[in-house]
């Protein structure tokens, strides 16, 4: 089968690769309809993240048809459509059953690594480094499904893949970054970064009642895409982000704050952030924390930080008194997709939601090398890329 | 009466607060990214460098160990002042980052005529050349950031995409109206109601 493998930083190729087998009785293969590049492979392309090999299959966001399933799989039949969840869970452990699904205890195989790493391993993840397991992912003709008989969502016939394919992560994780922020009627929610996990963390944090959505980037496109659904924009290129959201909330400052930006913070409106891409030069420091510095001097004391931006390793400079006198609380974490897909399936049924506004391209498998080069650069009103095996 | 704070409705007072909020915000744009302002700083660097190189040739050469080299360290401090002076002459982030990116060759050409002093030196001497090209190499860091991040500027400049028809959500007028209290409420409903389908 054909599939985007990853061969070292700025370095990925549309390549025959063996096909999926079961290797476990709760197993499927998934025939892919459709994947999606996610902001998070960046981190990958871009060679910030650690633990990938040469020939790795990358993709954590696929949906497709059941093609076959391991005698243990009670749960799906060959032909079932699903959307899969970028989080491998065995729906056993004691963190699944609490609802804790992206920190599995059973499906990360390369747990002892993870384990150094991080202190406790994280849950599997397809398509995303062997500290995760080193699953195959989904930019691919096929996918091997782990614990198929838990994480997967069946969807319906009537809706289209575009409809129902971010289920499987972005959608729920910007669902997940306003859940976490508790919203109130009275809050005013400040999000950087207007990529697709910002675009969907806006949608949601309306829908979840907020009074105000400020949406912060410096991408006119982008920022046009989160005024459609009725949030304020700042462009940081154009007006200082403290001053404006004093501004907008009276001198308090933002109630809820959330970080869709991550690791890898735009070098160049800031003066911390030459100092930050000088360290990540010379090792120094993994990962950019501007927006984290922001939030933590802009929000509103006792306010909530919520941050769906991926982090890898260490970070600088972070003023750790500012976040403890303000009596700031910080939440993370990979999401929990399956906590939240009944629910946000029901919204996109009910029309409440379409999740296919994000869609801006769509191309062959074949075009994954050059697409990933389009998302990366934003170029031509790039925001959320959608690859047909 | 209702209490705005339990509501989340603003109160006439709140409206009248926050339209005045947007006019004044709108008055207080940013002038300067950080970007240009360090393009701007490594411009009168280059400057301040190139003449003191053309003025001081010999003292320079020899804090540097490229004694008997003094024609090259005055041809280096010419190009300096050129691209200094080309760094704040543009008005454009293209441009400025076409002027910081002559900086970094500029770099590699001091950093390989530093290279083959300390090459030629006698192991003694070999100190200052060698202290010379860390000094350098550490400017030529961020020459190299900043060019990348006007580059990205520039290139954030280009997108004009517009999305303002995707929506994506459908939300009760009432909220879409609190979200945007200063639209009225034709449009906020037309902007509140309207789903994007892509097809």
């Amino acid at each position: 089968m054909k599939a985007l493998c990853w061969h070292g930083k700025h370095d990925i190729r549309h390549e025959t690769v063996p096909d999926p087998k079961i290797e476990e009785p709760r197993d499927a293969i998934v025939k892919v309809s459709s994947c999606a590049i996610c902001g998070s492979d960046l981190h990958l392309f871009d060679g910030f993240m650690p633990g990938m090999e040469k020939g790795d299959v990358l993709g954590h966001e696929f949906m497709g048809e059941v093609v076959e399933v391991g005698r243990e799989n009670k749960k799906l039949k060959v032909g079932d459509r699903v959307v899969v969840p970028f989080t491998i869970c065995c729906g056993e452990c004691e963190q699944c059953r609490r609802g804790n699904f992206s920190v599995c205890e059973r499906s990360n195989r390369n747990k002892d690594i993870a384990d150094k790493m991080f202190g406790h391993s994280p849950a599997g993840l397809f398509g995303y480094t062997h500290l995760t397991g080193g699953y195959a992912g989904g930019q691919a003709e096929y996918v091997r499904v782990p614990f198929a008989d838990v994480a997967p969502v069946k969807v319906p016939q009537n809706l289209s893949d575009e409809q129902v394919l971010f289920l499987g992560d972005i959608f729920p994780t910007g669902w997940q970054a306003a859940a976490q922020c508790d919203i109130q009627p009275t809050d005013t929610v400040a999000i950087w970064g207007a990529g697709p996990v910002g675009q969907f963390a806006a949608r949601s944090a309306m829908l979840l009642g907020a009074r105000e959505v400020v949406v912060i980037d410096h991408l006119p496109d982008r920022l046009s895409m989160a005024k459609a659904c009725g949030a304020l924009t700042i462009n940081f290129d154009h007006e200082s982000v403290v001053e404006r959201l004093n501004e907008l909330t009276a001198g308090k400052g933002p109630d809820k704050c959330i970080d869709a930006v991550g690791m890898e913070a735009h070098v160049g409106a800031t003066m911390d952030s030459f100092y930050d891409r000088a360290k990540q030069a010379v090792m120094a420091e993994t990962d950019r924390p501007h927006v984290l510095r922001e939030m933590i001097y802009v929000c509103r004391p006792a306010g909530v930080l919520s941050i769906p931006g991926v982090y890898a390793g260490l970070v600088d400079k972070i003023p750790f008194g500012m976040l403890v006198n303000k009596g700031l609380t910080v939440r993370t974490g990979q999401t929990h997709v399956n906590r939240w897909t009944d629910d946000l399936l029901r919204r996109i049924e009910e029309g409440e939601i379409d999740p296919s506004f994000v869609v801006t391209h769509t191309e062959p498998l074949a075009n994954g090398p050059q697409m990933y080069k389009t998302f990366r650069d934003k170029h031509d009103g790039c925001i959320k890329v959608v690859l047909k095996p | 009466m209702s209490n705005p704070e339990l509501t989340g409705r603003p109160s006439s007072l709140d409206r009248k607060a926050r339209s005045l909020v947007r006019a004044t915000a709108s008055t207080t744009p940013r002038r300067h990214t950080a970007a240009t302002k360090l393009a701007q700083g490594l411009g009168w660097f280059s400057i301040g460098l190139g003449v003191v190189e053309v003025l001081a040739a010999r003292r320079v050469a020899r804090a540097v160990g490229l004694q008997g080299r003094e024609p090259i360290v005055r041809a280096f401090g010419l190009r300096e002042i050129a691209n200094g002076v080309g760094i704040l002459a543009s008005r454009q982030a293209r441009s400025r980052s076409a002027g910081v990116w002559s900086r970094v060759a500029g770099d590699a050409l001091d950093l390989s005529a530093l290279g083959m002093a300390a090459a030629a030196g006698r192991h003694a001497s070999r100190g200052r050349p060698v202290a010379a090209m860390a000094a350098i190499a550490s400017i030529t860091m961020l020459d190299l950031a900043c060019a990348r991040a006007l580059q990205q500027e520039a290139n954030a400049a280009r997108q004009t995409t517009d999305y303002s028809g995707r929506s994506g959500i459908r939300l009760p007028t009432a909220k879409a109206r609190r979200t945007e209290p200063d639209r009225t409420d034709e449009s906020a409903q037309e902007a509140g109601m309207a789903v994007h389908t892509a097809s």
